[in-house]
């Protein structure tokens, strides 16, 4: 089943063409890699997805993006951004403990009961893998976090908005190997429950996480296909060069 | 010889940034031991307790009575409504301008506010006494419009440009990423400034604020002209009071040297030197704790 289907997508910023003709689709409950060179347009496409690109001067869209057969357009932009979160490539804690982290979204939307909060708390840090590690220090600042458990307790804030489908923005450029591999342990966890598009610098990452990876390259979407696939016999030669590490 | 010519120059050029360096804090401890000097003298003739709450300011009676009582209550109120009237309308004025407004209109607000904070104060004064005192006047049926209140008004527009300016400035700075994490996790415009960005800028909002009212209780000019200047204890905002400020401009023409009202008048300029020391040093700290 498809999540998202974007057809003919082509994005503008001032005169900058930054996405041409660009159709893919999101299928249910899978990770999607995205990779490319910085400058591919990898970022522009996934903050295309909950419509964050709306925020810059001079943006302008054509063509089609559907979350579940609905125009995203049509959708309510903060509906669709409770729908589709997002973590960000530096991890941004909110300048408040872990529990008022993680209790920010659900408490925007009108949760005011303490122990419904708490149990929100407590799963989504279970999910984001971090609760073990800071289940007796919830009330210091979330600053105080090493950067992986940041990261970390932003998916974890993620999630506690309930969302359907979770982007992930390089989330782990600025993080060590260690952090990294929980990170990773905790968005395949996360795939039986949520559709995740991760845009990765890492090409190996998205070598061991994605089950579809897709390339871009200078705006356009070269190709996209399985995992597996994209890594042993890719269909494209630029494909090829990019992720054997040719050029990039 | 070249090498030593360069020197020298090196050394002159570093004692003369050491000594316009120095000249600033030079000047304030001088003025400061000048104000102290005169101002201490008036406590050989008054407690200082009774100097500061004594009830009655008659300092050409005789013997005279210096009690500045009315006065810090005459500066304090007229501060604290400026306060009322300009902290909420500058703080919301910046949040439009740092958020919502358009570049166009961004700009032409931006440079209006630079306009207002360039009008003399006597010049503001000059307009409020000629519309705002007979519109107070008028409004709450008044013997005189010349109150408090005419000098709150006239003095928040006074401070909402430093307030303004000094807000926007820290509602910019505060990090791009807290506004898109807000924003990613659903949040609308409006909660996003209202639970992250006024937050994470409170600090520089609440610097603003002080550096406002700063200006508010040194300002002479303008309260002078509008707020009637009688040195009665007031019991609203709609009663003709005299400020610190206004006591010093008013009579230091015509204090005879060396008389007790002479150094007294000193002695309200150390405690006015306090005032705005203190609200400094607030501000201050509220800037530091930002960075």
């Amino acid at each position: 089943m498809s999540k998202f289907r974007i057809v003919n997508l082509n994005v503008w910023f001032g005169g900058v063409h930054s996405l041409r003709e660009v159709n893919l689709e999101v299928q249910a409950n899978e990770i999607l890699s995205v990779i490319g060179p910085s400058n591919s347009g990898k970022t522009t496409f996934i903050r295309m997805l909950n419509r964050l690109n709306e925020l810059q001067l001079n943006f302008r869209m054509a063509g089609d993006l559907n979350l579940d057969s609905v125009s995203i357009n049509k959708i309510d932009v903060e509906e669709l951004r409770r729908r589709v979160g997002m973590v960000f490539a530096l991890p941004l804690p909110l300048p408040l403990s872990i529990f008022d982290n993680v209790a920010y979204g659900p408490r925007m939307q009108g949760v005011i009961n303490k122990n419904k909060l708490k149990e929100i708390v407590e799963s989504c840090l279970k999910q984001a893998y971090l609760w073990d590690e800071v289940k007796d220090r919830l009330d210091i600042s979330a600053f105080k976090l090493s950067g992986g458990q940041q990261q970390r307790l932003c998916i974890a804030r993620t999630l506690a908005v309930e969302p359907e489908v979770i982007l992930f923005d390089e989330p782990c450029s600025g993080l060590d190997p260690i952090s990294t591999a929980k990170v990773e342990e905790a968005m395949l966890k996360l795939k039986q429950r949520y559709t995740i598009v991760l845009v990765t610098n890492n090409v190996k990452q998205a070598a061991r996480v994605g089950d579809r990876t897709a390339f871009f390259l200078n705006g356009e979407l070269i190709e996209v296909d399985q995992t597996d696939k994209i890594f042993t016999a890719p269909g494209d030669q630029r494909t090829d060069d990019y992720i054997s590490g040719k050029f990039g | 010889m070249q090498l030593n010519m360069r020197k020298v120059k090196e050394f002159i050029v570093e004692k003369l940034i050491l000594i316009c360096g120095l000249a600033s804090i030079f000047f304030v401890i001088l003025i400061f031991i000048f104000l102290a000097k005169e101002g201490i003298s008036v406590f050989k003739s008054v407690s200082p307790f009774k100097f500061l709450f004594g009830k009655s300011w008659y300092p050409i009676s005789e013997p005279p009575q210096l009690g500045i009582l009315p006065l810090i209550l005459g500066s304090l109120l007229v501060t604290l409504g400026a306060a009322i009237i300009s902290v909420p309308i500058g703080i919301a004025c910046a949040v439009y301008i740092a958020e919502v407004a358009p570049q166009k209109v961004k700009e032409i607000l931006k440079s209006g506010i630079e306009l207002l904070a360039a009008i003399p104060s006597v010049v503001l004064g000059f307009i409020g006494m000629v519309t705002l005192v007979p519109w107070v006047k008028s409004v709450f049926h008044l013997p005189t419009g010349l109150t408090a209140l005419s000098g709150s008004i006239m003095l928040a527009f006074m401070a909402m440009p430093t307030i303004v300016s000094i807000a926007e400035d820290a509602l910019y700075s505060v990090p791009k990423n807290y506004k898109e994490g807000a924003l990613a996790l659903g949040a609308t415009h409006w909660q996003t400034i209202y639970r992250v960005l006024l937050p994470a800028a409170s600090s520089g909002i609440v610097a603003a604020v002080m550096l406002g009212i700063g200006r508010v209780i040194g300002e002479t000019m303008a309260v002078m002209m509008i707020t009637g200047n009688s040195a009665v204890i007031p019991n609203t905002i709609l009663q003709p009071v005299r400020t610190l400020t206004a006591t010093i401009a008013a009579e230091m023409g015509e204090v005879v040297v060396g008389s007790e009202h002479y150094f007294a008048l000193f002695a309200i300029g150390i405690v006015l030197f306090v005032i705005s020391f203190a609200i400094n040093v607030t501000a201050d700290l509220f800037l530091h704790k930002r960075k």
